[in-house]
């Protein structure tokens, strides 16, 4: 299966911008369908970025972040062509991770 | 009896890992700042801020402060947002020594929408996309060495994103 996330991060030398974007419904549980039935809540609740074996950054988020969360952030060092690792786990235990090279 | 042998050397592996990291911590083989990161990871997810209706208690129970409005946090929202199921919202800050960022929107069924942690060496930047309920004030909070500061901003939402 083709990964859910995408991103995208290039350094200046300097600085190592990261975009992500990540498909997933992100149901808060306060919608409701149809037929007027609620949504049950469906949420990617922890998403980690990984670089040189150490955490660049975190998120911890609710079912108040939109519909295929977007997320940009920016760290200093990496270096071109090494690897950034980016997990996320959700309210209903699925988790998916991928790799991506710095350009 | 094979399964419960299994266990238990599977048990013990784990207690000598734990062991071997503890001694190579000690020892100065990994240096202070990794175990931090492994700490940071293994951080638990503030499960019962994210429930919280009120934004008072939700930073409460994340921070266990109150913040102070601060002109050196800088937010970016838009006055009216069309659509409320995508609200785009980015801060930064000048502050220094910056450990975690919050987005928080009052008039949302849980005021608290995400927190991000910022390790030593990350920019305290992030951009992010919300759902906003209503017309509503959406507060950022950053924590900056040990203290907890605010900006706080209304934006008008035409049609709700989280349904009803």
């Amino acid at each position: 299966m083709a990964s859910t996330i995408r991103v995208r991060a290039t350094s200046n030398g300097d600085i190592t911008e990261v975009q992500a974007l990540i498909q997933h419904p992100m149901d808060s549980g306060f919608v409701k369908d149809a037929k007027g039935e609620i949504i049950p809540p469906h949420f990617i609740q922890q998403l980690t970025f990984e670089y040189d074996g150490k955490n660049v950054f975190l998120a911890d988020w609710g079912g108040g972040i939109s519909k295929d969360p977007y997320i940009k952030f920016a760290f200093k060092g990496g270096k071109k062509g090494d690897d950034l690792k980016i997990s996320w786990l959700d309210n209903k235990g699925a988790t998916d991770t991928t790799t991506a090279k710095i350009q | 009896m094979n399964l419960s042998d299994n266990e238990f050397s599977a048990t013990r592996r784990l207690i000598l890992k734990g062991a071997g990291v503890v001694a190579l911590i000690g020892a100065g083989i990994i240096p202070f700042d990794i175990t931090k990161a492994l700490a940071a990871a293994n951080d638990k997810y503030p499960e019962d801020a994210f429930k919280q209706k009120s934004d008072a208690e939700a930073i409460k129970l994340l921070y266990g402060k109150t913040a102070e409005p601060s002109d050196k946090v800088k937010m970016d929202a838009p006055e009216i947002a069309e659509n409320g199921a995508v609200v785009p919202i980015s801060v930064t800050t000048t502050l220094a020594d910056v450990s975690s960022i919050a987005f928080l929107v009052s008039e949302n069924p849980n005021a608290l929408i995400a927190q991000y942690k910022i390790p030593a060496g990350t920019v305290p930047s992030v951009a992010n996309r919300i759902k906003m309920a209503k017309t509503s004030n959406v507060i950022v909070l950053v924590e900056a060495g040990g203290k907890l500061y605010s900006a706080t901003k209304e934006v008008k939402v035409t049609v709700g994103g989280c349904g009803g």
